[in-house]
């Protein structure tokens, strides 16, 4: 008898815990969606305003759901005619920032593994003071550099080129070297050395054995670039001077800055296309991206 | 092999390693000297000067730091600062915490769930600028029109001196992504057996949080809350496309934005310079501030 209630009690208890677990869970689900909605809503009205006609944006209470989904919008942007602008060639813009990314992206890959690999792989006097020294730099707040920079590139004779914007990336950047060198850090000192027994120059060892291994972390290299150099608005603003060699950013602004008129819907149109490349390699890249960006804070 | 001459092989493999090593190292001993260490060195000796692009730098001493003592706009810009990174790395920092602690109770969707939270920080600053500004706006923007559906107020996000600074920070909450993600590896790196003995103490879901969950995550918070504060000092691109000038009444005028006004519209590069050293000189304190209030209480495993 005794017994009996004993373990009607008990079973009572776990049912009221796994109905406390399960109001946890719905709670949980809710709060979740709850913040998809406020994380996703803005997004999903700036395509709602892509793909409007003009006199919609206006239209009070919003409208969510476009009476017809004007696509040539898109086109549109990429060839607005403003009446105090003029015409804003977007299309140029875009190969311009195409052809800096991509270099920024290939000069970063190759710079930061090759000192990264130096770093984290062969041993040599003063290694180990250079790499605190580049830990420290991160430090140093970009704002500051901006006056001596542009000093620097005008004695280059780069001001108003695409040179200071992916120049530099082929000489390393401090958060890039110390990521990919706590990747390399990881790789067992036998695969070197075994290497080496069979004859393989430092050269070798690097290009042929490590590097294939350093796959993930060298993506994350390059997706953090990529997201950098096309996201970038201080450089171009310092440094390219004729319109025409503008990137998408700064026509961007330029496009917004614009004071009458606002045509709203072919600025979240142009913005959207600015946004879509970079949410598209976010999604080929997510896996090695999320971990990459979890290591940054982590391994410190 | 010129350096035989009585170095055994362990000598000589030394000897090339300190050749290889400082060649793999050459693009960043180069980098470093050229686009890094001299940069910083030459806006010290223009801090100290006057220079303009069409006029070379010509020394005047303290003088630069001594104006910028009594310059309003300069006081004003920092206070704008100084107040942004007060409210938003708190808040984005609790935010970030929290949404991270949502996705980590193994829930269904977690992954999904992560994407969504995270892509806003993947918008480029312009993008997320012109965006935004469209949201708050004034006349048609969504924001007010779903406010005064439920009766709430709805202030002029945009035009209203009291406002501008809250509508930048309510930007960097949802571009809080990338520290969410830090947090989120942090949290599952936390060891299941902590859990397990609170359990058995009887510690309820708060008392877990507060005495497993954030110790734990401390080194983590630390690293973020200096990141953020370093981030928010620069703060650069985002008030320079919504609040032009940062107007209304200079609200929204930003410290790196008055150094880019100084420098390269009113001209004068040497004053610019000491305004990125008083800049630097603010960031270093913040960060050993934040090093020293945590010393006691981040807690790092195994010493």
């Amino acid at each position: 008898m005794v017994q009996a209630t004993q373990a009607m009690v008990a079973a009572e208890t776990a049912r009221s815990r796994r109905r406390r677990v399960m109001i946890g869970r719905i709670a949980v689900q809710c709060c979740l969606i709850g913040l998809s909605i406020f994380f996703l809503m803005p997004l999903v009205w700036m395509f709602v305003t892509a793909i409007k006609p003009i006199d919609e944006t206006m239209s009070s209470p919003p409208k969510w759901i476009p009476s017809i989904f004007q696509w040539k919008n898109f086109p549109e942007a990429f060839a607005y005619n403003s009446k105090d602008l003029g015409y804003i060639p977007f299309l140029v813009y875009g190969k311009n920032t195409i052809f800096v990314t991509i270099l920024a992206v290939i000069g970063s890959v190759i710079s930061n593994s090759l000192v990264a690999y130096s770093f984290a792989r062969i041993q040599w006097k003063g290694r180990d003071l250079l790499f605190g020294i580049t830990l420290a730099t991160m430090m140093v707040p970009g704002p500051v550099l901006m006056v001596p920079m542009y000093a620097l590139f005008k004695e280059f004779g780069w001001i108003g080129t695409f040179r200071p914007l992916w120049i530099p990336t082929f000489f390393g950047s401090a958060f890039n070297i110390f990521l990919l060198r706590q990747f390399l850090k990881t790789i067992p000192m036998e695969l070197s050395e075994a290497a080496k027994l069979d004859g393989a120059s430092e050269w070798r060892t690097f290009i042929d054995v490590i590097m294939p291994l350093a796959r993930p972390a060298l993506t994350v290299i390059a997706v953090f670039t990529f997201l950098w150099a096309w996201n970038d608005f201080m450089g171009p603003l310092l440094y390219l001077t004729d319109q025409q060699t503008f990137t998408l950013s700064m026509g961007l602004q330029f496009f917004q800055s614009q004071h009458t008129g606002t045509p709203w819907n072919l600025l979240m149109a142009a913005s959207l296309i600015v946004i879509l490349p970079v949410i598209i390699v976010f999604f080929f890249a997510q896996k090695v991206f999320i971990e990459g960006i979890a290591t940054t804070g982590l391994k410190s | 092999m010129d350096e035989v001459s009585g170095a055994g092989p362990r000598q000589m493999n030394s000897r090339r390693d300190q050749r290889v090593g400082i060649l793999f190292a050459l693009p960043w001993i180069l980098g470093f000297t050229i686009f890094l260490a001299y940069p910083l060195l030459s806006s010290l000796y223009y801090s100290f000067t006057n220079f303009s692009i069409l006029r070379s730098p010509r020394w005047i001493g303290l003088s630069n730091y001594k104006e910028l003592m009594s310059d309003e706009v300069f006081h004003l810009s920092l206070k704008n600062t100084l107040t942004f990174a007060a409210a938003s790395v708190p808040l984005a920092t609790i935010c970030a915490i929290l949404l991270a602690m949502l996705l980590n109770t193994k829930s269904k969707g977690m992954a999904f769930y992560r994407t969504i939270f995270y892509i806003p920080s993947l918008v480029p600053m312009v993008a997320l600028g012109v965006l935004w500004l469209w949201i708050f706006n004034g006349h048609y923007g969504l924001l007010n029109e779903g406010l005064s559906r439920i009766g709430l107020p709805t202030p002029p996000w945009l035009t209203d001196p009291a406002w501008s600074k809250w509508t930048l920070v309510i930007i960097s909450i949802w571009g809080t992504g990338n520290a969410m993600v830090i947090y989120l590896a942090g949290l599952q790196d936390v060891p299941q057996s902590l859990y397990e003995a609170a359990d058995i103490d009887g510690a309820r879901a708060w008392g877990k949080t507060r005495h497993v969950t954030i110790p734990m995550i401390s080194p983590v918070i630390l690293f973020n809350v200096v990141m953020g504060i370093i981030g928010s000092l620069q703060t650069f691109a985002l008030p320079y496309v919504m609040f032009p000038g940062g107007q209304p009444a200079r609200s929204a005028y930003f410290f790196s934005m008055y150094l880019y006004d100084t420098a390269f519209q009113f001209q004068r590069m040497g004053y610019a310079s000491a305004m990125g050293w008083v800049m630097f000189g603010i960031t270093l304190g913040l960060t050993l501030l934040a090093l020293k209030l945590s010393a006691k209480h981040v807690h790092y495993e195994g010493g």
